[in-house]
């Protein structure tokens, strides 16, 4: 384990800036954002960023290829820009649990290069959290909020920063960072991590279980009467998706250019009546359809095809952000009570 | 603080249910936390003592959700309107979006309702409880620690603003009716129309560059009620789910702000709900002083029936020329 102070954080962001591009939570008029570190910049100190870390690799809209028409040529022009490295400093215990549930599906074959190469530039310097908020329930999927994986671990304390290498990149970057950095033990850390782990326990929905659910679990719950009520103020509009880590469905677009097309690609929601539109019609017809998807994909659907790993990582976005307060929580609670 | 308790609200709820004017409730239901409050429909007496609230985290306008839930029995439905409700519900009347028979309107007094939002950002996370109090509240977290907030520091921005205690419309009201209030709610737009067309630019640039395109902003707008909006129309060409360049994400807005100039009631549940904290309500109100100092005052949904300036033409109707002459 090394550390350094709290005031050398500046050099160390310097450090590792000089060579990459290096992103951190910053504060703003609407609470926490990954921006680009440069000398000013200050790092926030709040719990998760409003939106979530899995922009790095599957930004919310995506240039492909694009064509360019002259007459009877086609022109197909490269458009790529994601083999740049970077560096990611801050990314909390369930952010970095996303990316191995969106590695699953971008990284499984047929691979998904633009994501993969993304994943391959990066390297992600977790923080542990030391303040939960009440709509943290990290602990239900078996996340540890005071042990993140990811590259690095960091634990910041009063006066200093914790750091361990998790992964050879890691391992390279503390490397780089040898001089500025000194060899520790682990007590403060240990001490820490004791604390927070205390309060994890006294969280409101620290009992949320997530053991009636998983795969093999569709019939138990597809058809259940509870999906009625459950969604019927549901206004299918998409929010709980977009700042959800995990959500990871997405649509393919041209944009007509006047003498050609960009083909991009950019979120989409279950939750849109378009959603599942083919060329017979749609096989989602209501919200109460849709609503159950979103649900039966994080619960049941995901861990069937990823040996039991669930598909949400309790990170609470959906929870503070859907505008009528409906949430994977109150579908847990509700279905598990019958 | 709101003056009239849950405990009125259910009886009256129950009186109702109970005599058979109506056969449901629409109302807010009691959450995980002290703040999440969802909208549910009631239909029993057990139900309603269990799980319905009322509090200063009943944000939520009913009147968008009368179209659906009108279409689903005979019987009426009972609904509960604050003051500001009752314009949209008047405006979806005059639209004709749900038939009024089918409606039993109950209006409430309130005296604003709270941004949790603000809450947090002032307390902090990990609010565990707010208890209400004469002009604050109190907020207790899971560190046992504790502040008191003044209402006027976490009320939501359209109760800073509000623009009217009366009830428009109502079968019954309950509490003391209001007045209609001298709102401070277009300081805030001539601070933009003051602004330099770069620096006003540059405000809706930065402001709208941060849309996400979930569109809950139209979702819970009562104004927006299209069966099939020419955003989710895969025909209509403009149907991007997300931002394909910058203009693309102004376009949405514009063409939204102004399918709903005329028809906002001001109601500002899009800016409450926008998960980016973007101002919504700036340009709607842009719209409302314009058509305000273009045709005369007009309050969209407060008389049942009332044809909006925009679609009511009259022979001393403004001319182009002279509404850019005006300058603003
Ligand atoms: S659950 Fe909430 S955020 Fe998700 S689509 Fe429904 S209303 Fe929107
Ligand atoms: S479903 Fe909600 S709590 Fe779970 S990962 Fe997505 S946003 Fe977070
Ligand atoms: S609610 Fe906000 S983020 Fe969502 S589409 Fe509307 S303006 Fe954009
Ligand atoms: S545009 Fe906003 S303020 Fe106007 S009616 Fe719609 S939700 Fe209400």
């Amino acid at each position: 384990m090394r550390k350094f102070s709290i005031q050398a954080l500046d050099t160390i962001f310097a450090k590792i800036a000089a060579d990459e591009k290096l992103y951190l939570p910053v504060d703003g008029e609407n609470g926490s954002n990954y921006k680009l570190w440069e000398p000013g910049v200050q790092m926030s100190d709040a719990l998760n960023t409003v939106r979530s870390a899995k922009d790095f690799f599957f930004p919310q809209t995506e240039n492909l290829i694009e064509f360019k028409v002259t007459g009877k040529q086609i022109d197909i022009i490269d458009v790529r820009n994601e083999n740049e490295d970077f560096v990611v400093f801050g990314v909390r215990a369930c952010d970095v649990r996303s990316f191995d549930i969106l590695d699953r599906v971008f990284l499984s074959e047929p691979i998904d290069s633009y994501y993969a190469n993304r994943r391959a530039h990066s390297v992600i310097i977790s923080m542990a959290c030391t303040r939960p908020a009440e709509t943290c329930f990290c602990g239900t999927f078996d996340i540890d909020a005071a042990n993140p994986a990811g590259d690095i671990t960091c634990w910041k304390t009063q006066d200093s920063i914790y750091m361990r290498a998790n992964t050879d990149k890691g391992e390279k970057l503390l490397a780089k960072l040898d001089g500025l950095t000194e060899e520790c033990d682990d007590s403060a850390v240990s001490a820490q991590q004791d604390k927070t782990r205390r309060i994890m326990e006294r969280l409101p929905l620290a009992n949320l279980s997530a053991e009636k659910f998983g795969g093999g679990k569709t019939n138990e719950f597809f058809n259940s009467p509870a999906w009625k009520e459950l969604s019927q103020a549901c206004l299918g509009c998409g929010t709980c998706t977009f700042v959800c880590p995990t959500c990871q469905c997405y649509d393919i677009k041209d944009y007509d250019t006047g003498n050609g097309v960009i083909r991009f690609r950019c979120w989409d929601s279950c939750m849109y009546s378009d959603f599942t539109k083919m060329a017979h019609g749609n096989s989602r017809n209501s919200q109460v359809e849709r609503f159950r998807q979103r649900f039966m994909h994080k619960l049941v659907y995901y861990p069937e095809n990823n040996e039991g790993i669930f598909g949400c990582v309790g990170c609470g976005r959906c929870l503070a952000k859907c505008p009528i307060s409906m949430n994977i929580v109150k579908v847990m609670k509700k279905l598990g009570e019958e | 603080m709101q003056k009239i308790t849950r405990e009125n609200l259910i009886n009256k709820a129950i009186e109702l249910l109970d005599n058979g004017t109506v056969s449901r409730v629409l109302g807010w239901k009691i959450g995980e936390f002290a703040y999440d409050v969802t909208p549910a429909v009631f239909t029993t007496k057990e139900d309603l003592q269990k799980d319905f609230i009322f509090d200063d985290f009943c944000n939520a306008n009913f009147s968008k959700y009368l179209i659906a839930e009108t279409r689903k029995a005979e019987e009426k439905v009972l609904v509960f309107l604050k003051p500001c409700d009752t314009y949209s519900f008047n405006q979806l009347l005059t639209e004709h979006r749900f038939s009024r028979e089918k409606v039993y309107a109950v209006g409430i007094p309130c005296e604003g309702m709270l941004d949790i939002g603000k809450i947090k950002a002032l307390a902090g996370e990990g609010i565990i409880d707010v208890i209400p109090g004469e002009g604050s509240i109190t907020v207790k977290n899971l560190y046992e620690e504790e502040k008191t907030l003044a209402y006027g520091d976490v009320l939501t921005e359209r109760c800073l603003s509000c623009k009217s205690k009366k009830h428009v419309v109502y079968d019954e009201l309950m509490g003391e009716e209001g007045d209609v209030i001298d709102s401070n709610r277009f300081d805030e737009v001539e601070k933009i129309e003051k602004m330099s067309a770069d620096e006003r630019f540059a405000f809706w640039q930065s402001q709208l560059s941060k849309c996400i395109r979930c569109n809950a902003c139209r979702d819970i707008c009562p104004a927006c009620t299209c069966e099939k909006c020419v955003f989710d129309n895969p025909k209509s060409s403009v149907n991007n789910k997300a931002i394909s360049d910058s203009f693309e994400e102004k376009m949405f807005h514009i063409i939204r702000a102004f399918h709903v100039a005329g028809r906002c009631t001001d109601c500002g549940e899009c800016s409450r709900v926008c998960p980016q904290g973007i101002p919504l309500h700036l340009l709607n109100r842009k719209f409302i002083k314009d058509i305000n100092s273009f045709y005369g005052d007009y309050q969209a949904g407060q008389e049942e029936g009332s044809r909006a300036p925009l679609i009511n033409y009259t022979f001393d109707d403004l001319e182009p020329g002279e509404a850019v002459g005006r300058g603003v």
